[in-house]
């Protein structure tokens, strides 16, 4: 039988003020005993260190944009949102109108919109790490936290590593900031750490849904659409045009599922129903395999619904 | 030289607007969380994102000036990188490297 991960199941601890003490589970193997702020330490090891280079790198050109060494600080405690915060220098340096800078804050950030469709924030328990969690809920948050990897973890380790990733943020830009002058003059294109990281986020969450190519080939598509049709306002455009062209595919393919014989549809909800969520490996998980016409009306995904179907298991599983 | 109130003024707003994006729509979205289509767009969203926020980045490459080589070797070896290790943190200095060498020392503006 394979061995349930134990974390999947503890209930999630409010991170404000008043702490609730967890009962232990009865059974506790090992890997119950890794508190979330280790584990999420661990997994902002990859990404999330990725993102001390950045920072640094945003750090100088802050200096090298004559701004004092602590509005890199600044920027990144406060806004922290990386490709804004890039963009947001050359605004300030031309001293653009305040309507301005919020306008590009507006059409640059406007993604985040799309971000809780997916992020895992019903997790999240408690006031403060719920506003905490959106406010950090950066590209890199978003993607390390809807990634398969993911799909178990409890909220406090989700807040821990935004928690982590601001720091590394604001650390790199504070470190680049004080370094920044070191930099010999005509040292160009630190900038490139940006691009760089997306395309490592992009190349992770299209291996994680290597069953999906239409999926990214959408997206890529959306994006050289806005490129070239709207410019200046790209980032709505090409999100707009994603999630509608995702849209038209659902309800194509659910139009198309609905001519497939009835037989197909009790074969295709087997292995999901016979196999708890939480003990397969996230990979195999996915929800939407199969066609979505299959799915049923209240299958979740499958964060949740390892949740909902705790009962179930437990009556399969008593020793769990 | 931008002043210090302004500067002051400016990370308020951008903070506001890019604070109020990320929390509001959990508010809006709540009810719609049980739609199978908002489901469907929840597990696709993510991969997509980050193949437009990348294109984002890419968005004022030039391809007919030799300048462009530079991001365009970089990428390169960044997605190599990255395929070959699976490391993110060396596939992200790595091309930031070899960007910084190529942009500063032979595909100089």
């Amino acid at each position: 039988m394979p061995i349930r991960t134990p974390v999947v199941g503890a209930p999630d601890r409010p991170v404000d003020p008043l702490p609730v003490a967890t009962i232990p589970a009865p059974v506790a193997p090992p890997r119950a005993v890794t508190p979330p702020a280790l584990s999420a330490l661990k997994d902002s090891a990859t990404v999330g260190l990725a993102l001390v280079p950045l920072g640094l790198a945003f750090g100088v050109l802050v200096t090298q944009a004559d701004l004092a060494w602590w509005w890199a600080t600044a920027f990144s405690a406060f806004i922290y949102a990386g490709s804004f915060e890039f963009l947001l220098i050359g605004l300030v340096v031309a001293v653009a109108p305040l309507g301005t800078v919020a306008l590009s804050a507006f059409l640059v950030n406007i993604r985040h919109v799309f971000y809780a469709l997916s992020f895992p924030l019903h997790r999240v328990q408690g006031r403060t790490a719920k506003a905490y969690s959106t406010f950090a809920l950066t590209d890199e948050a978003f993607a390390l936290a809807t990634g398969a990897r993911a799909r178990a973890w409890p909220g406090r380790r989700i807040v821990f590593l935004q928690l982590y990733m601001h720091l590394y943020w604001v650390g790199g830009a504070t470190l680049g900031g004080l370094l920044g002058s070191l930099v010999p003059e005509g040292v160009t294109g630190l900038d490139f750490a940006l691009t760089a990281l997306f395309t490592v986020l992009a190349l992770d969450a299209i291996r994680d849904r290597l069953h999906d190519l239409p999926t990214p080939a959408l997206a890529l598509l959306s994006a050289v659409i806005a490129r070239v049709l709207t410019p200046s306002q790209m980032m709505l455009a090409a999100c707009s045009l994603f999630a509608v062209a995702l849209v038209v595919r659902h309800f194509a393919s659910r139009h198309f599922a609905k001519r497939q014989p009835d037989d197909r549809l009790s074969a295709d909800r087997r292995p999901a129903d016979l196999i708890p969520a939480d003990e397969m490996p996230a990979a195999l998980v996915p929800a939407d395999e199969r066609p979505a016409d299959l799915i049923p009306a209240d299958d979740s995904p499958a964060d949740r619904r390892s949740v909902e179907r705790r009962p179930v298991d437990r009556a399969r599983n008593p020793h769990a | 030289m931008p002043d210090t109130p302004y500067l002051l003024a400016a990370v308020a707003v951008s903070a506001a607007v890019t604070w109020a994006l990320r929390a509001l729509p959990f508010a809006a979205l709540a009810p719609l969380r049980a739609s199978s289509t908002v489901q469907y767009l929840s597990t696709r969203m993510p991969a997509g994102i980050m193949v437009i926020l990348l294109v984002y980045c890419l968005r004022d490459l030039l391809l007919t000036e030799t300048r462009a080589l530079a991001p365009v070797i970089a990428l390169a070896v960044t997605v190599g990188l990255h395929l070959w290790r699976r490391n993110a943190l060396l596939s992200i200095l790595g091309g930031t490297a070899v960007h910084v060498a190529l942009a500063s020392l032979v595909f100089t503006a």
